[in-house]
């Protein structure tokens, strides 16, 4: 086992990669009631076309399916496996990404049970054609409460102005349509392909002896076979550098109208150092641009454009990457518009001294989310599948320099990739 | 055992609570303003802390505010307003980093608790009244956020049940005011009102985090100094015992109904039985092992999601989900039926100790957070109880299956409201 110590945080942190492929890693935190664990695959909804682990060709899966799955994996022969966790005092979950699945839970009490119990569920798939149908309809309802929210749709919307064929533009929980489709036999498929230990990892954190639970983790992989897998082949069509669509207008039931500007980012094939300080540099730049303490946040919020709604953030994954800027407005066009005009001309509004001011609200902004054992998992997970490190944060936002922003924002800004969505009250 | 230590100390007009941990990387400072929901001025109230959060004397502009807030490591500074029984809360929160994380020794602590009373104390005023345009902006925005709640479904239904159950009582008001209201507001009315509020309002000001008590107590002495007062009480026993059943439906333009079932409990926070109706909502709706969800979602598939919670200082309970119009029938049935079996005590001696188990465990969890623990020890200032936190463990563990049946026979169904898609009224 590894030990790693970060000094300015006072933290250590834990590390083994087992003899099956498994990433375990184990961040004790004492005076913490709570452990929480997350067990992720690399594995979300724009992973819907690759090759089965001893099968020549690709296969297609339909829409949703890695969202379906995440729900199925929790019946079993004898009933569902929320019942277990809350009879062991913890409560569990799980959720689906563009790239991620992960399973969960925190619970205060009975902790190495309920981790035996997370590991075990996730490597016990059990479906069948009845509890597949079953599923269904609970999916189903979940499609249409996402259908209801203008939030949502807005977010979506502008992903899909984005793309034309990548798989980010899919919605996670697929379609009614697109589910009806799915059988035990393709749940499988995928399972099989994407839920070997080497392409997951383990996350604890919590009041734990990270001896004890290491150990305790080994045992269960040891007495469980696998077959070595060979690397997960996945097939992405080529995506041009220009959006699909240069703006949607949703009319939807409500009565403020809401705005989001997209930019799609082009060479999104970086991953560790380089994609971390690529990322932080331009959401760096973006709260420069439009933070709360910004010229431009005072202009747009005293003329009504924006309200607390208004945010914005970067993404980036491997082959996918935006930026989006924006909220509820009374005027969609105009905050569209300019939105787009701050965005262009950035370059002049960057200087050493806001540089300076907006580290030290990120490395705050940084100090409070570790407080969250729940972000420490998952952002963990998130930049380890991507190379990066979540403990490299703030090193890297203090080495950022005004050239690092110029040479992101050059990047990223380019007239063929902006885009817009709107939500309008339906006339 | 004391999961939670808490020193409380009386000061000029208001309390300090402090909490000492080294959980965090970070301290938090909550402060409150506690004062009865009332129609006249529920939407002044709903003003007041966005317009201080705003500017300032010494930080005129919000712009100045922010920047200050930045260069404190990013402090984070916001408002949160919130219904409780009868009583209307104003929240403005703070949390800055401990310098101890930091290359850079700046005494945040210190400082943060200064721009605070800053704030508080000295708003941006002139000749009687805030600043006029502060105060504009921030009555567009509170109009976009009392808006708002229509555009959220699963909001608006909460609310809309809440406001047909409750309607001749206090608790309908919207915690964010009443639209109608806001144009008349003027920057001398909303600054009078804040006069008046800081000299009746009942104040806390809570700390967590590694400080010291000494510390803590010298810098409140010296920022926050208001007159001595009373706290206003209300009688919201007159409400008990209402019993007048009805169902709403209300048809909108959404592909999926929401449907909001609102019982009394006649149980508030402190009652000898209130620890048996937590159980009791822990069994019925509360958790993913309970009886709506197994019933109406894993074995009916009407739902993703149903779920019942509890207000605990007015004693309500409300169930929600999201359903397709067509099976509102079906889900009323079922979920009747769950309530028939919790009567009936058509429950498990297991699902007892699960439940007890799940609860302590979420419990845990909300004290491992700062505003957590803030929320939990306010219970108290908002019941005039003093219940600590294992008081609440243990009396929960003594709750048997008589006392949940008890409890299950005092829950009245109140309203069921739906909303339902156009065309599929029955």
């Amino acid at each position: 086992m590894e030990k790693i110590t970060f000094d300015q945080l006072h933290e250590q942190l834990y590390y083994e990669k087992l003899n099956n492929g498994l990433d375990v890693y184990i961040l004790p935190k004492h005076g913490f009631n709570k452990t929480y664990a997350t067990f992720t695959t690399k594995y979300g909804s724009i992973d819907n076309h690759f090759l089965p682990p001893g099968k020549d060709d690709y296969v297609k899966v339909p829409d949703g399916i890695a969202h379906f799955l995440e729900h199925k994996l929790f019946e079993k022969e004898d009933g569902d496996v929320f019942q277990q966790f809350s009879k062991q005092g913890a409560s569990a979950n799980a959720f689906t990404s563009f790239t991620r699945t992960a399973y969960l839970f925190s619970s205060t009490s009975n902790v190495e049970q309920n981790l035996e119990t997370l590991i075990d569920f996730v490597q016990a798939p059990y479906f069948t054609e009845k509890t597949v149908e079953k599923e269904k309809g609970i999916i189903g309802q979940e499609i249409t409460m996402y259908d209801d929210n203008p939030d949502w749709r807005l977010y979506f919307g502008l992903i899909q102005n984005m793309y034309e064929n990548h798989p980010v533009k899919i919605d996670i929980a697929g379609t009614i349509e697109s589910i009806s489709h799915i059988t035990k036999d393709m749940l499988y498929e995928c399972y099989e392909t994407f839920y070997h230990p080497s392409n997951m990892l383990l996350f604890i954190v919590g009041p734990v002896d990270q001896e004890q639970v290491m150990k305790m983790v080994k045992d269960n992989q040891d007495h469980k076979e696998y077959k070595e897998l060979p690397e997960i082949k996945r097939k992405f069509e080529d995506e041009p550098v220009a959006v699909a669509q240069k703006k949607q207008v949703l009319q939807m039931n409500v009565q403020t109208s809401k705005c989001l500007v997209g930019i799609k980012a082009r060479n999104v094939t970086q991953s560790g150092k380089e994609m971390l300080k690529k990322e932080l540099s331009l959401n760096v730049m973006l709260d420069i641009l439009f933070g709360k303490s910004s010229e431009h946040y005072s202009a747009l919020y005293n003329e009504g454009l924006i309200d607390e709604t208004f945010s914005f953030d970067y993404t980036e994954e491997n082959g996918f990457g935006f930026a989006m800027v924006g909220g509820d407005t009374s005027n969609p066009d105009r905050l569209a518009d300019t939105i787009k005009k701050i965005l262009l001309e950035a370059k002049g509004t960057i200087t050493d001294e806001s540089i300076e001011r907006t580290k030290k609200k990120k490395i705050g902004a940084f100090l409070r989310a570790v407080n969250s054992p729940e972000y420490i998992a998952n952002q963990f997970t998130r930049y380890a599948f991507n190379d990066m490190d979540l403990f490299e944060v703030v090193p890297t936002l203090e080495s950022i320099t005004i050239a690092d922003i110029e040479l992101a924002a050059n990047e990223l800004i380019g007239e063929e990739q902006f885009t817009v969505c709107q939500v309008v009250p339906k006339k | 055992m004391n999961i939670i230590s808490e020193t409380v100390k009386p000061m000029a007009g208001y309390k300090v609570h402090i909490v000492k941990t080294e959980k965090y990387k970070t301290n938090t400072i909550v402060w409150k303003m506690k004062a009865p929901l009332k129609k006249e001025d529920v939407t002044l109230r709903a003003l007041l802390p966005y317009v201080l959060q705003s500017s300032s004397e010494e930080f005129p502009t919000t712009g100045k505010l922010r920047s200050y807030l930045d260069e404190l490591y990013g402090g984070s500074l916001f408002v949160d307003l919130a219904k409780k029984g009868e009583f209307h809360i104003i929240s403005l929160s703070m949390e800055v980093a401990n310098e101890k994380f930091l290359s850079d020794p700046t005494p945040l602590l210190k400082k943060a608790i200064e721009f605070l009373a800053g704030l508080l104390m000295r708003p941006n005023v002139r000749e009687g009244a805030f600043h006029k345009e502060t105060v504009e902006n921030e009555k567009r925005t509170l109009k976009q956020r009392i808006q708002s709640v229509y555009d959220d479904k699963m909001r608006y239904s909460n609310y809309r049940l809440v406001q047909e159950m409750c309607k001749e009582e206090p608790y309908s008001l919207h915690v964010h005011g009443d639209m109608n209201n806001v144009d008349s507001i003027t920057a001398e009315s909303l600054y009078e009102y804040y006069q008046n509020a800081m000299k009746t309002d009942e104040l806390d000001l809570y700390i967590v985090g590694d400080v010291t008590e000494e510390e803590v107590v010298g810098l409140a002495e010296e920022r926050f100094q208001f007159s001595e007062r009373t706290p206003q009480l209300i009688d919201s026993d007159k409400y008990k015992q209402k019993n007048n059943f009805h169902e709403v439906i209300e048809e909108q333009d959404v592909k999926q109904g929401k449907l909001n079932i609102g019982y009394r409990t006649n149980i508030k926070y402190g009652d000898e039985d209130y620890y048996a109706l937590q159980v009791f909502n822990g069994i019925f709706g509360g958790f993913s092992h309970s009886k709506l969800f197994l019933n109406v979602r894993e074995k009916a598939s009407l739902a993703y999601y149903v779920t019942s919670r509890l207000e605990s200082h007015k004693g309500l309970m409300m169930v929600m989900s999201g359903i397709d119009n067509k099976n509102y029938d079906q889900a009323i049935r079922i979920i009747n039926e769950q309530m028939d079996a919790m009567k009936s005590g058509d429950f498990s001696e297991e699902e007892i100790v699960q439940t007890k188990a799940v609860i302590k465990n979420q419990l845990l969890e909300t004290v491992d957070t700062s505003r957590g623990i803030v929320e939990i020890l306010y219970h108290n200032v908002v019941s005039k109880k003093d219940i600590s936190l294992d008081e609440w463990m243990e009396k929960m563990d003594h709750v048997t299956k008589e006392d949940i049946i008890a409890v299950a026979n005092k829950i009245n169904l109140d309203t069921i409201y739906f909303l339902t898609g156009k065309g599929d009224v029955k």
